[in-house]
């Protein structure tokens, strides 16, 4: 058996979305060197939809296909939706992590989590949304 | 192009090799314990092995004790050393923070039974100072254990030098020659080695199958009890077929082992230098003393598992210490004992080159690690902040 679904290898091999946003809303940024896994993330909104977003990450195969789904899975999408992004549905998507590796799902998490928080704070006027998202 | 640069993890059998362990499973399958001629044959061809073994190391044939692979002969020369050293109220021991976890995991069993276990330094080069090795001599040191080459970054050890400080002190001297047994010479008489391990598929032999040399009269503790295989040493039929395609693989090896060394360590170098063209990039471990056929570096802001992934789509097989391919979330316990700080141990790569490797496979290893680090730091973060100095180069 592989040591990685097909879904995770064609992540790995052919990454979406990778690359820096100059004028990003929000940037987030998780992990350190001396595990080996450092991932950033920079979104730029509209409104309250995330019309674009990139990342960079140092990390393994794993990491970095974590990072490219994470980013699809909430481009185009609202931010209070993109704020509920578990590493579940990011691990889901990529048909599964083997089971010592699922920790590259909960950094692309909050990798994600960490770039709102940016936005959050740059835009102070938006917490609203925030809270009643969370509300909800 | 399909290379396989992942020799010091294992390699593949020799067409010799191959062709005595088919020769012996058709016609010597018999159990060398058995009394007719059949198992008698086997007798015969197990012992001729052993013969040609001992050999090879400049060992009598009643010093080689078959196993199944490096990590018995480890376990079973401390284990053994450990029992000696209790019965004359001795427990210290001493080794390297380098050494392979077969020494290093058995090495904690033995402290939690109450023995001592000092760790020499191998500092940036990875080599040990033999003036440190006598200065940690003690005279309760019932063992000293230092491995002949190390399998990730290929230092080789001072050995004559370190057997000589033990002989001097009367303290048994054991080395882990597993990297370097079929590709270094070893003589266990000049170089004053009491006890060694080997083991065969890192010299073109079967998977499964080693040896212990122990020189005479140094007692071996049983690891496997029951019947009177080994002397007594080591119960369990004997792997007939294991042994003699080991015996056949080192004989060749050490029959060509100059040339062999010469065309590696040729391009060994050629390698070293295409690697080093790579920016921010240093190789590990000394670069003279070092085995033939290794290369290892590390590779500022990247991380190993995903360059291994690239390689592999390129035909290459390597290996990394990164904590990630290690399975453990530190980097290789071998590069932190060489001072690498563990941003940049995630990054190493290490490629172990064999003795059909050609100039061409050189070239296409070179420019493809060069290609892969690149594309690899064109969306790493560390990277990033490196090149725009928001925080400083290690490498």
């Amino acid at each position: 058996m592989a040591l990685y679904s097909e879904k995770v290898m064609d992540h790995f091999r052919n990454p979406r979305n990778v690359g820096v946003i100059e004028d990003a809303d929000g940037v987030g940024e998780v992990g350190n060197a001396k595990c080996g896994d450092i991932m950033r993330m920079y979104l730029k909104n509209d409104g309250d939809v995330i019309t674009d977003v990139k990342f960079e990450t140092f990390g393994c195969g794993s990491a970095i296909a974590s990072s490219s789904m994470a980013t699809e899975l909430i481009k185009g999408k609202p931010v209070a939706e993109a704020m509920q992004l578990t590493n579940k549905a990011v691990a889901e998507a990529l048909d599964g992590l083997p089971a010592y590796k699922m920790h590259c799902s909960v950094l692309a998490e909050e990798a994600i989590q960490s770039a709102l928080n940016d936005y959050y704070d740059k835009h102070p006027e938006k917490r609203l949304d925030k809270d009643a998202a969370a509300a909800q | 192009m399909k290379i396989y640069a992942d020799n010091a993890a294992t390699t593949k059998m020799s067409p010799a090799a191959i062709e005595a362990m088919l020769r012996c499973m058709e016609n010597e399958y018999g159990n060398p314990s058995s009394l007719y001629s059949l198992g008698q044959a086997a007798k015969e061809t197990l012992e001729k092995a052993r013969a040609e073994v001992a050999a090879v190391i400049g060992a009598d044939p009643e010093e080689i004790t078959f196993t199944s692979g490096g990590s018995e002969a480890d376990n079973q020369a401390l284990r053994s050393a450990a029992a000696l050293g209790k019965r004359a109220g001795k427990t210290h021991i001493i080794s390297t923070a380098f050494e392979h976890h077969a020494i290093l995991h058995t090495l904690k069993a033995l402290e939690a039974e109450g023995f001592t276990v000092t760790l020499l330094p191998v500092h940036e080069n990875g080599l040990v100072r033999p003036e440190e090795l006598e200065a940690a001599i003690r005279p309760e040191t019932c063992l000293v254990t230092v491995m002949y080459a190390n399998n990730e970054i290929g230092t080789v050890q001072p050995i004559p030098a370190l057997g000589a400080i033990c002989r001097a002190h009367g303290v048994p001297f054991h080395t882990d020659a597993v990297q370097a047994t079929g590709h270094l010479p070893i003589d266990v008489g000049e170089q004053n080695i009491d006890m060694l391990s080997a083991s065969a598929h890192k010299f073109h032999g079967p998977k499964g199958v080693g040896f212990l040399y122990a020189r005479r009269g140094l007692r071996l503790t049983n690891l496997i009890e029951g019947g009177a295989q080994e002397r007594g040493k080591r119960a369990g039929t004997e792997n007939v077929p294991g042994v003699v395609a080991m015996a056949a693989a080192l004989t060749e090896s050490a029959a060509h082992m100059e040339e062999n060394a010469a065309h590696m360590r040729a391009l060994r170098d050629k390698l070293i230098a295409g690697l080093s063209e790579i920016p921010h990039a240093a190789l590990n471990g000394d670069a003279e003393n070092r085995l033939p056929g290794n290369v290892n570096f590390c590779f500022e802001g990247i991380e190993g598992e995903s360059l291994l992934l690239l390689l592999d789509d390129r035909g290459i097989c390597a290996s990394s210490g990164s904590a990630c391919t290690s399975g453990s979330l530190d980097p290789s316990h071998v590069l932190l004992a060489i001072g690498r700080k563990h941003d940049v141990a995630h990054g190493s790569l290490r490629l172990t080159i064999g003795e059909t490797a050609t100039a061409e496979e050189i070239d296409y290893l070179s420019s493809n690690v060069k290609e892969v680090v690149e594309y690899l730091r064109g969306f790493s973060p560390i990277w990033r902040d490196l090149v725009a100095g928001k925080k400083p180069f290690i490498l």
